[in-house]
């Protein structure tokens, strides 16, 4: 049993974390916030030439034949500082599931140009349903003329205003079961009938809504099998939950940290308010809640490197994280105080993203629904 | 990183599995006692049972070989501790506090004499301590304990009140904290003893539990003498010490795995139990309920096994083990409210009733989950050492 990071994991988080607080200050994060854009291009080539898209991805396809731990790793610093942008939805979402369910030619094309950071990908399967079940995916594909049409609308799509292509998840056969007749597709952003809408969110990222109007999309670009790409879908989002919580960790992490570093500065009645009870045990709750989160993340990030089955890991961090992340952010605001409650300060952008990252993939009630299948119960 | 425990660990834990199969008394099991709930009868059957243990070398696995141990690995450790709590064997806080309290202070600071006196006979299971520290007027504040002991010829003279003595009515020993010196801070005053329980002017007297039961006491010395030999390590250096020994392998793995135990037997329960039509393990406030504190019985386990993982890698846990105590406490008292509600009004049943449920384990649990984040530091007391040890927040 180890539950320590290795040499090169060390090395890539202290060198991701030294890049990020040159590169990504918090103006910066600001800023990008603000933007329509919620990137910096700028940015996401140096990304690119440290070799960050292509961590995950094996050499044969531009990648560096990284783990998913040594992904883990780089989310939990880009969680830390905080990286606005579409990291996760390209590598996590888009890069991944290429490489799962993709076909020889299909990760030709693709992975490189992810490796390299000349394509920003992400995932289309959530609906104004809200839902993360197969039964919520209504957007339909038919096969006409040797194409495929995709008409319906998808909702809270990460990043899809500067992704130049969107895995699609659609519905190509009314099956049975809910998970039979589902299909995953590689839509050029592009195409006609696409039409995508910023929305404007509490965490400023960026979430957008998808409507699909008799899209076109040749046949060659479905990616795995038709009416097979639900366990696809799945995969995917076990492996995003992880990396979430990963991302989630470190900004736990950051938020500790700060709100300490407050408590043994801040003076009032002449003592350091860190030296009162009170804002101690806050401090205690938050590590140990940033504490409790890293390990069971691990965990459940080891397995599914491993490719050992993980849907209860899994959920448990998921459950965990979210939650415990809202805690510690919402502690050092506390902590903080009236200055925190400005926008001038980082405390908010924490606070907004637990919320976020909270309700992405599964909040705590979804994933405990699932803790409680897998306990037989 | 790894999670995976090796072959031969899987194999230890499996052969720990077999044995206590064997030998966990079927009678222990009818008594059924939990924490706090020992009878004449079920210590008995305790002590024999850790005699045995001894023999295989698992009451003190950790020790050198050549005062009883084995030289366990942190690992298998770990995993006997899980699977002896989990087995819900015979083993409870008077070992705890024996091996993991008292008898490293002994192996850091004693003379060898008195390692090879108690230590080895901790290790066979023969020996059972009492913690004497807590007194009327010191509890979270330990240190200002007033139990004095004087020099007098070739002995020392020990007056003064103890309380909260776990088991002292069944122990062999009492580890005693007093002071040696009142005229220095109050740190700087207090020496370690070992002190027989048989020695005369000791009276033990019985406090009632919670649980309605006999488990803890005051103790009363008054004139007792013991010889000079019985000082353990520096005279009024035992402050130091005790802080020393504090850090000693101390996670809440058994937590963890009792809740685990509770946690099954709740969701047979659960979907055994009929409702509506249904069972109570279709009611999603239920399985909500249920899968929320499994879910955090996992944060305690990965926890604990974050301290084994630290001590394998000669690493010294220090706040970790107030986090993991910290932790498990609330949440076995958490675990117990969850029990109560999924039990409605039967949760309340004794033991005895014919409508009792689950032997009334719940109901005991929620009892007896009350010490836990009292007994040995208290959650406060837990917060402090993290936020101060831990992350460095200032005293003033």
């Amino acid at each position: 049993m180890d539950l320590g990071l290795s040499e090169e994991q060390e090395m890539l988080r202290t060198s991701a974390r030294d890049f990020l607080q040159k590169e990504c200050p918090k103006q910066l994060v600001k800023q990008l916030d603000e933007s329509d854009e919620g990137y910096s291009p700028e940015l996401w080539r140096k990304m690119a030439e440290l070799g960050w898209m292509g961590l995950v991805l094996p050499e044969e396809y531009g990648g560096s034949g990284g783990s998913f731990l040594d992904l883990v790793v780089l989310l939990e610093e880009m969680g830390y500082n905080i990286l606005p942008g579409p990291f996760f939805s390209t590598v996590v979402l888009g890069g991944l599931s290429i490489l799962a369910a993709g076909n020889e030619e299909q990760k030709k094309e693709f992975l490189p140009k992810v490796a390299n950071g000349e394509i920003i990908l992400t995932l289309a399967l959530t609906e104004p349903s809200a839902k993360y079940d197969a039964a919520s995916v209504k957007t339909k594909a038919v096969a006409r003329n040797g194409e495929y049409v995709i008409n319906g609308t998808k909702l809270f799509i990460l990043d899809a205003n500067v992704a130049d292509y969107l895995l699609c998840v659609a519905r190509t056969k009314e099956g049975v079961k809910p998970e039979d007749g589902i299909t995953i597709f590689l839509v050029d952003a592009k195409s006609p009938g696409v039409k995508c809408t910023l929305l404007k969110t509490l965490a400023r990222d960026k979430q957008c809504e998808i409507i699909f109007d008799n899209v076109n999309v040749p046949k060659d670009n479905v990616l795995g099998e038709v009416d097979r790409g639900w366990p696809v879908v799945e995969s995917i989002l076990q492996k995003a939950a992880v990396a979430k919580c990963a991302e989630m960790v470190g900004g736990a992490q950051a938020s500790l940290e700060m709100a300490v570093s407050y408590a043994k500065e801040r003076v009032q009645f002449n003592r350091p308010i860190g030296s009162f009870q009170a804002i101690q045990h806050y401090c205690a709750n938050m590590v140990t809640d940033v504490d409790g989160s890293r390990f069971v993340t691990y965990r459940a990030a080891w397995k599914v490197s491993e490719g050992i089955p993980a849907t209860m890991d899994v959920a448990v961090a998921k459950a965990w994280t979210s939650e415990a992340y809202g805690r510690v952010t919402l502690l050092g605001h506390q902590i903080f105080g009236a200055i925190g409650f400005t926008m001038d300060h980082d405390m908010h952008l924490y606070y907004r993203r637990a919320k976020a990252g909270e309700i992405m993939f599964g909040d705590g009630d979804f994933q405990r629904a699932v803790v409680a299948q897998e306990l037989g119960l | 990183m790894d999670f995976k425990f090796a072959d031969e660990e899987e194999a230890f834990r499996e052969e720990v599995r077999q044995w206590l199969k064997k030998e966990i008394p079927q009678r222990w099991i009818e008594l059924d006692p939990g924490i706090w709930e020992e009878t004449e009868e079920s210590w008995a059957l305790s002590r024999q049972f850790q005699r045995k243990l001894g023999q295989k070398g698992w009451i003190a696995p950790a020790y050198p070989k050549e005062y009883g141990g084995l030289e366990m690995s942190h690992t298998k450790r770990l995993i006997l501790a899980e699977e002896l709590a989990y087995s819900g064997a015979p083993i409870g806080i008077e070992v705890e506090i024996t091996v993991n309290w008292v008898t490293p202070t002994i192996m850091l600071y004693g003379t060898e004499k008195q390692k090879k006196d108690y230590v080895t006979r901790v290790a066979k299971g023969d020996l059972i301590f009492c913690l004497g520290y807590s007194e009327p007027d010191a509890g979270s504040d330990l240190a200002a304990l007033q139990t004095r002991v004087v020099e007098d010829a070739d002995e020392y003279v020990i007056n003064g009140q103890k309380t909260w003595c776990s088991y002292g009515h069944y122990a062999d020993y009492c580890w005693l904290a007093a002071r040696t010196d009142p005229d220095v801070p109050k740190h700087k005053g207090i020496s370690m003893f070992v002190v027989d329980m048989k020695t005369p002017g000791i009276t033990v007297r019985p406090l009632i539990n919670i649980l309605n039961r006999h488990s803890f006491n005051e103790v009363f010395f008054d004139d007792v003498r013991i010889p000079k030999d019985n000082l353990v390590g520096e005279k009024n250096m035992g402050w130091y010490q005790l802080a020393m020994a504090l850090d000693f392998e101390r996670s809440s793995i058994g937590t963890a795995a009792i809740n685990q135990r509770i946690i099954e037997e709740l969701v047979q329960y659960a979907k055994e139990t009929k409702c509506n039509g249904g069972t109570l393990a279709d009611d999603p406030l239920i399985r909500n309920e249920l899968a929320g504190v499994a879910v955090e019985n996992e944060v305690l386990r990965m926890m604990c096994y974050r301290i084994a993982w630290m001590y394998s890698k000669g690493l010294h846990p220090s706040y970790e083990s107030s986090m993991s105590m910290l932790f498990g406490s609330e949440l076995i008292r958490r675990l117990g409210n969850v029990g109560m509600r999924i039990l409605g009004p039967y949760g309340q049943l004794d033991v005895g009733s014919k409508w009792a449920v689950l032997n009334a384990r719940i109901m005991r649990m929620y009892l007896s989950s009350i010490s836990m984040g009292v007994g040995g530091g208290s959650n406060e007391i837990q917060r402090n050492i993290i936020a101060m040890r831990g992350l460095g927040l200032p005293r003033q």
